[in-house]
């Protein structure tokens, strides 16, 4: 891929997420963040093509370190994000409209 | 923007012989995104958003398992894939190991779920900055392992030099990673307390941050266009390196402890950026899709907080906010009547109101008092009163700091509203609730043009019949350092004590 094309990519998907997180509702900002932070680890890409670079040990230890903060961040933050949505809980029932005491 | 065209046979770029991968590893790629925006789509009712949390894990395995099935062949041919295999003269630390590579998973993957399933919901605004760290740091690592090797990334050039453009983008995403990763650490011990949360403001650190910042740009364009720059070659690159944790750090710590909202944001969207940075070195469509999606969001949010604020982004990068409260508080301090009540006064009247609306600030957190405040409007509603919570933007320490808070303690959250959709209603409400919450309630914001808070939206508190204001003491100031009239109003009850103990005692009355 050319410069140009990956740009192209790049700008539309800021554009995507422009809309995309507008339409967050604002309860969910905590796990917003703290998914886009487990997303974000997506460098892990970048650490594991380090570490399986060939000839460079200095290389690999380096992507090996990365590929460890980011799993730190993978598994920690799509596990905290999923612990926060289980506890956004809707009225069980409409609540019954009691009379008022005097 | 799903149809990029799939072509990588642009063979003028030397580079792009690396890159010229298979068209089903583009597409996973390409599908890794897709999933990364449905997972943030989910967010937009708590009822779609745990499966747009599952669509967000399998993004990453997608992009994971696609890596490694892509990437660790390479490695049999400069080492072997596991100790037992190589052959003589063949060191098995020439490339790396399948072995490893799952033992880095596993370890750094162990740390990050026992961390999530411990973490007290009140600590979540330190956890994310620790998490930001993280992205930060691991940033940094890929881009520093690029520079030293950037024939593995296929970013060298045939004379030898790293690409022109490739520096470019290794650099900024080295220098965002690194700002990313010391803004955070500080951002971390301020919310944790591990650091004052007052803003410490070092003598003409403007003029520093500015000079730090020039220069970061400027090392970086000589980088680029520097004529040595061979694998590891360039100390510019270093330099930046250096720079730029320098600024993260400096940025960060003349900014006060109710200013965290922004930062975390902005440290969210410098997250993304770096990972965005780093997939254009990489030509890879995943992390471009996900750093802009992330970057994006943290932007996003950092303009909601400020606008929040009725504050400028430069103004809170500035810093400095809340640092001279003893000045702003001073003249207004004369004591001034306010009355005082007990928790056996403020439960009799609750249980006369038809309509209570709670507003939550950092204090409810700090205090830890959100299960008990549950417990006391269960025993309201039992008794016939509409219970309603008002959530300002930036109460707390992070975007919807509160609203996780409540929704641990079990409060339903179509009971909770947003500042807009409540405002109007105090003129409606028997008792205004704030708990722990001070400057979102201050009519300053509208009426003192000289208020450090002027213009930032506030709840109407004083519309209400009643106003029940729970503080530890008269002595404290909100985080502005200014007065807040609410308390002497006629209709306001002071309820001066601890606000979990408080809410406890009036639960207590209420039986």
């Amino acid at each position: 891929m050319d410069f140009i094309s990956i740009l192209s990519i790049f700008v539309l998907a800021c554009f995507v997420g422009y809309y995309v997180v507008w339409s967050v509702t604002p309860a969910l900002h905590t796990p917003l963040m703290a998914v886009t932070n487990a997303i974000s680890s997506v460098i892990i890409v970048g650490a594991l093509i380090a570490s399986a670079a060939a000839g460079s040990a200095g290389s690999k230890w380096l992507g090996l370190a990365a590929v460890a903060l980011a799993s730190v961040n993978i598994f920690g933050g799509f596990a905290v994000t999923a612990r926060m949505l289980a506890m956004y809980k809707k009225k069980d029932k409409p609540a019954p409209p009691a009379e008022k005491q005097a | 923007m799903t149809l990029q065209p799939m072509e990588t046979s642009d063979l003028s770029v030397a580079a792009d012989a690396v890159h010229a991968v298979n068209p089903w590893v583009a597409l996973a790629y390409l599908a890794a995104g897709v999933l990364f925006i449905l997972a943030l789509r989910g967010l937009s009712s708590p009822a779609t958003s745990q499966r747009g949390n599952r669509f967000g894990m399998a993004g990453m395995l997608i992009a994971v398992v696609t890596t490694l099935l892509t990437h660790l062949p390479v490695t049999k041919t400069g080492g072997c894939a596991w100790p037992a295999d190589c052959g003589p003269g063949v060191h098995w630390f020439d490339g790396v190991t399948f072995g490893e590579i799952l033992a880095a998973i596993a370890l750094g993957g162990a740390v990050g779920w026992i961390i999530a399933r411990r973490i007290a919901m009140t600590a979540m605004p330190q956890l994310v900055a620790a998490f930001h760290s993280l992205v930060g740091l691991a940033a940094v690592l890929v881009a520093v392992a690029a520079f030293l090797n950037p024939g593995a990334f296929g970013i060298l050039g045939m004379d030898g030099n790293i690409l022109t453009v490739s520096r470019v983008e290794m650099a900024l995403g080295a220098a965002i990673g690194a700002i990313t990763f010391s803004g955070s650490v500080i951002a971390f011990a301020k919310l944790n307390g591990n650091m004052s949360g007052k803003p410490i403001l070092l003598p003409g650190r403007h003029l520093i941050n500015l000079g730090t910042l020039v220069g970061i740009v400027a090392l970086t364009g000589v980088f680029t266009v520097a004529a040595n720059a061979g694998p590891g070659e360039n100390n510019l690159f270093w330099i930046v390196l250096v720079l730029s944790f320098a600024i993260g750090f400096l940025l960060i710590i003349p900014i006060g402890g109710a200013d965290m909202p922004v930062v975390v944001s902005m440290l969210n969207s410098y997250s993304g950026w770096a990972a965005a940075a780093m997939g254009f070195t990489l030509h890879n469509t995943a992390m471009i899709v996900t750093g802009a999606l992330v970057g994006s969001s943290g932007a996003i949010l950092s303009y909601i907080m400020c606008r929040a604020m009725n504050r400028s982004f430069i103004s809170v990068i500035a810093g400095g906010f809340g640092a001279d409260d003893a000045i702003a508080g001073g003249e207004a301090r004369e004591q001034r009547p306010y009355k005082s009540g007990s928790a056996e006064d403020a439960a009799y009247m609750l249980e006369q109101a038809e309509k209570v609306i709670i507003i939550p600030g950092y204090g409810m957190a700090v205090a830890q008092a959100q299960h008990a405040l549950r417990e006391m409007a269960d025993k309201l509603k039992a008794k016939g009163v509409e219970v309603k919570y008002a959530i300002h933007p930036v109460a707390g320490r992070m975007p919807g700091h509160m609203n996780v808070l409540l929704a641990e303690a079990q409060v339903p959250y179509d009971e909770v509203f947003e500042l807009e959709d409540i405002n109007s209603e105090f003129a409606q409400a028997d008792v205004a609730f704030v708990i722990g919450a001070n400057d979102v309630v201050n009519p300053a914001a509208k009426t003192d043009k000289s208020s450090p808070i002027y213009g930032m939206p506030v709840f109407d508190v004083g519309n209400a019949k009643q106003v029940f204001f729970i503080k530890r003491s008269m002595g404290g100031v909100g985080y502005a350092g200014v007065d807040n009239d609410v308390f002497y109003l006629d209709q306001t009850m002071m309820l001066l004590a601890d606000a979990k103990k408080m809410v406890e005692d009036i639960v207590k009355n209420l039986d």
